[in-house]
């Protein structure tokens, strides 16, 4: 079977930490960085692999900051 | 927690499917974190990429919170006084009828000191595109009230919530031109959620298809949320915006004239 799977990144500067894109992930691989930027936001950053490249939270990021790939893998 | 790194073979320009569109200026924009303008500039600017017009585009900047928009939107922009984009759009469309014109205003802009310029811009029905963001507060003075202000919402000028008895009702303008003939499509949108960005989008080209086609003017109005002036975090208020905002403005196509 066919396996979609996804990458997001995320400019991390560019990121204002509103966490808009936490709960629009239906995955949940987005969590805030323990870590700041130089502006002193927690950025977003992907957690895990399970990534399916929906987008969701590319659409909402009112910064632009996240840019998605996805990749269909076949078995 | 160990950190997550991710998949080169993934991470491909071949395998690209959604980026910050280039009609966005790589400047940091100038809003608050969790905002909806930001959300907001970037469908009207992948409207515009999708479509192809970003050479024949001038927006107009209002004053208010996005009275920068000309410096994130990487097309032709002009600056117009507070609340008078309408006209001066309406100035540029009939020198250039050629062109694609779109204001960009908010609701201190829009529906205050510009009601005037707005309500006679689409009676006239002029052929342009006016996005009506509408947070129901004066974000950038430091959330003072509004027009669009809620019953009982507290803002700065009004901290124990808005009096409808002394301070008036909140103005549904969306409404109050849908009734205007001059206009030709009245929506009203939000951008808090995946599908409600999505919606937004659509409604922004059907906008500018609409002027394409020379049909008349076009008014969507995004209700955003306003996290630094309603004090609250972004999702707190994209929450509260639900609960509140919406069953007084609600969401949906008001006026949509088929020929």
């Amino acid at each position: 079977m066919a396996k979609v799977k996804g990458e997001i990144i995320v400019d991390t500067e560019r990121c204002k930490g509103c966490e808009v894109c936490i709960p629009v992930c239906p995955e949940e691989v987005i969590a805030m960085a323990k870590q700041v930027n130089r502006k002193g936001y927690h950025f977003a950053q992907p957690t895990n692999d399970l990534c399916t490249g929906c987008t969701n939270c590319a659409v909402v990021c009112p910064d632009g900051a996240i840019t998605v790939y996805r990749k269909k893998f076949t078995e | 927690m160990a950190e997550f790194k991710t998949n080169p073979e993934i991470v491909q320009p071949e395998n690209l499917v959604y980026k910050r569109t280039d009609l966005l200026t790589p400047k940091a924009l100038s809003y608050c974190p969790g905002c909806g303008h930001g959300t907001a500039h970037r469908i009207i600017m992948e409207v515009l990429e999708e479509m192809d017009i970003q050479d024949k585009t001038i927006g107009i900047a209002p004053v208010g919170c996005s009275v920068l928009a000309y410096e994130f939107m990487n097309i032709d922009m002009q600056q117009a006084a507070h609340g008078r984009a309408p006209a001066l759009a309406t100035a540029v469309k009939r020198l250039m009828p050629d062109k694609f014109i779109f204001t960009y205003q908010g609701d201190g802009d829009l529906a205050a000191i510009g009601t005037a310029e707005t309500i006679h811009a689409c009676n006239r029905g002029e052929n342009i595109v006016i996005i009506f963001v509408n947070n129901g507060i004066y974000g950038m003075t430091g959330g003072q009230m509004a027009p669009t202000t809620l019953p009982g919402m507290k803002s700065s000028t009004s901290p124990y919530g808005r009096d409808v008895h002394t301070m008036g009702n909140p103005l549904r303008i969306t409404e109050l031109v849908a009734q205007l003939p001059g206009t030709i499509y009245v929506t009203r949108q939000a951008v808090h959620t995946p599908s409600a960005v999505r919606k937004a989008k659509k409604a922004v080209r059907k906008a500018f298809e609409n002027q394409k086609l020379n049909k008349g003017l076009s008014f969507i109005e995004i209700v955003s949320n306003c996290n630094s002036g309603w004090k609250m975090t972004p999702l707190k208020s994209n929450e509260w915006m639900v609960e509140n905002m919406f069953p007084y403005y609600p969401l949906g196509d008001i006026k949509v004239n088929e020929e």
